[in-house]
């Protein structure tokens, strides 16, 4: 018999694994009849998720560690068996915030420490003009963006929540706010940058993977309770998704899988946009400028789709930083262990040696980030809302 | 509504006549004070310019997202937002969720007065996708009917047949073929259109 599973995603390019597991047949083969059903916010896919509607969900990675602390929200234990993507976001700026930034940079325009400086200095002059504090957009007050955004910011010395207003905007709203001077920046996952360069609206001026190496952006979320009473299903889903990883990551089908993405009823724009996302060439100025990268977007490769509890802690670290979630040794290890790279391991039979693989965050401010010392982490920023003791 | 005064509702659905609906079935049962936004524009400021005392969102809005950001305690934020339910309250999201509408409410109203607001709208927003879903049918009788008559007339112009025996044949083959009248139908105008 077919196990019939409802699951939620929002109309992103880092749900590829999803997306193209159901498509090209993946799941079908594991046994499973998937009905995909397409969101337009991040609260009603938790909402959905959290109450039943779905089995499973494309989820922002920290959404899922705050749903099941019961921040924000009711508390609903979540597990992630897969990540869905590492990366895959960036930093678009307006055409006059991004002449006002280099007219200040003392420094490399790409390294995010010289921008992240050059915007302090920014920020003090529009303070001493009278003029405005500069507006930035993300995506949900609990996501990687919020926190890629704020973590930049501050390393050049801008308090996020004292210099600067951050506002949450749906990322189909982004380039839009940006042409009509809502915002001056914002912090978005693909394509939308990518929609916004094309607009001639932005520029794109650092790439999520500047601000960190690795950062679990999306993951495979399901109900913890559901995933215990049903661990066939869930590793035919894991197993599913790897297989569709896998899929993507092979140069000879990139063409198949961004027509597929491009299809309405998925993330519904151009192909060729898509493409070049998934290739890691992003156009980052209206003038035609190019940047490429490998680390852009990590679907299949270098491990990203298994999940990986330092990544857990580094999240819940930023909840603490800006005052959302309060230091606790509980809270921790309860977001630590919403990543289960054993469930992984089973789905896909693979027994590994403790400590096997060990990726770096790699931030570009900052010492090591130590999962086992997150106050000690915490205490080095200057710049922040934690509350320690 | 007793003693206390009637609280301040914002309904946020870009869908007018739903809003309409909504809005009047707050001010029948008592409510007086209903703002609907319609413009996602700025919603924040709308918002606080408002000051409202519950908000209502569809859940089709992407701009749901932009109202968790009220939950965070920041500068941008005067009064804290909730979500309407507590832990124990998960039926009441279960029959919002299922209606496709959430309600905010804003520090300092209490819960319990939350309750039949939210009822209310449930309940309006569940008659609204009836109504759609039977004018959705009605929209779907007529335009096969459309096509009906467009395939009689075919039959009756190539075959020579009036339009009773046109019908009785669409209906026989519909019967044969074990298919819809309406189908047939189609297959007759798509037909007829790559022959042209």
């Amino acid at each position: 018999m077919k196990e019939t599973l409802q699951i939620g995603f929002i109309p992103l390019i880092d749900a590829a694994a999803l997306l193209v597991a159901v498509d090209k047949g993946f799941t079908a083969a594991e046994g499973l009849d998937v009905t995909l059903v397409r969101e337009v916010s991040w609260s009603n896919v938790r909402d959905k998720l959290n109450i039943g509607l779905l089995d499973a969900a494309h989820l922002l990675a920290p959404v899922a560690i705050a749903s099941s602390l019961g921040l924000g929200h009711i508390k609903v234990p979540i597990v992630a068996p897969f990540n869905l993507g590492l990366n895959g976001n960036a930093i678009t700026v307006s055409s006059a915030l991004y002449a006002a930034i280099m007219a200040e940079i003392d420094g490399d325009p790409f390294d995010p420490l010289a921008t992240a400086t050059a915007l302090s200095r920014v920020v003090a002059s529009r303070r001493k003009n009278g003029a405005e504090p500069l507006t930035f957009g993300m995506t949900f007050p609990f996501s990687t963006h919020n926190y890629q955004l704020r973590f930049w910011m501050a390393a050049g010395g801008v308090d996020p929540d004292e210099d600067v207003r951050l506002v949450v905007l749906p990322p189909p709203f982004m380039a839009d706010s940006i042409a009509g001077g809502q915002v001056d920046g914002f912090c978005v996952g693909a394509p939308w940058n990518s929609i916004a360069v094309d607009r001639g609206v932005g520029r794109i001026l650092h790439f999520g993977s500047d601000i960190l190496q690795r950062a679990a952006e999306k993951v495979l979320a399901i109900r913890q309770g559901w995933s215990a009473k049903n661990p066939q299903i869930v590793d035919a889903l894991v197993r599913a998704a790897q297989r569709a990883a896998e899929f993507i990551e092979e140069p000879q089908n990139l063409i198949e899988v961004a027509r597929i993405l491009a299809r309405a009823e998925y993330v519904g724009v151009d192909a060729d946009l898509i493409l070049r996302t998934l290739e890691g060439r992003l156009k980052i100025s209206a003038d035609g400028t190019v940047r490429e990268t490998r680390r852009y977007l990590l679907l299949g490769r270098q491990d990203a789709p298994r999940p990986d509890p330092v990544q857990a802690a580094w999240l819940y670290a930023q909840m603490v930083r800006w005052g959302q979630a309060k230091m606790s040794h509980d809270a921790l290890q309860t977001a630590q262990a919403v990543f289960r790279p054993d469930l992984y391991d089973r789905a896909l039979g693979v027994v590994r040696k403790p400590a096997a693989v060990s990726h770096p965050v790699g931030a570009f401010a900052g010492p090591a980030f130590d999962a086992e010392d997150v106050e000690g982490h915490l205490a080095f920023f200057p710049i922040g809302r934690q509350r320690l003791r | 509504m007793g003693a206390e005064s009637s609280p301040k509702i914002a309904i946020v659905d870009e869908s007018p006549i739903r809003a309409a609906i909504l809005e009047e079935g707050l001010r029948e049962a008592g409510y007086t004070e209903v703002v609907r936004i319609s413009e996602m524009q700025s919603l924040l400021s709308r918002i606080y310019a408002l000051d409202p005392d519950v908000i209502v969102i569809d859940l089709e809005n992407p701009s749901r997202d932009i109202l968790e950001q009220m939950f965070q305690v920041s500068r941008a934020v005067r009064r804290p937002i909730a979500m309407f339910v507590d832990q124990s309250d998960t039926a009441s999201i279960q029959a919002s969720v299922d209606a496709g509408v959430s309600a905010y409410i804003v520090d300092g109203l209490k819960k319990e007065r939350l309750k039949p607001i939210l009822d209310l709208c449930i309940s309006r927003f569940n008659a609204f996708s009836r109504l759609q879903d039977e004018l959705d049918r009605t929209k779907s009788a007529l335009e096969e009917r459309k096509v009906i008559d467009r395939a009689k007339g075919i039959l009756m112009k190539l075959k020579g047949l009036t339009e009773e025996e046109a019908y009785v044949l669409l209906r026989s083959t519909a019967m044969r073929e074990k298919k819809k009248i309406g189908e047939i139908a189609q297959s007759i105008l798509t037909a007829s259109e790559l022959l042209k």
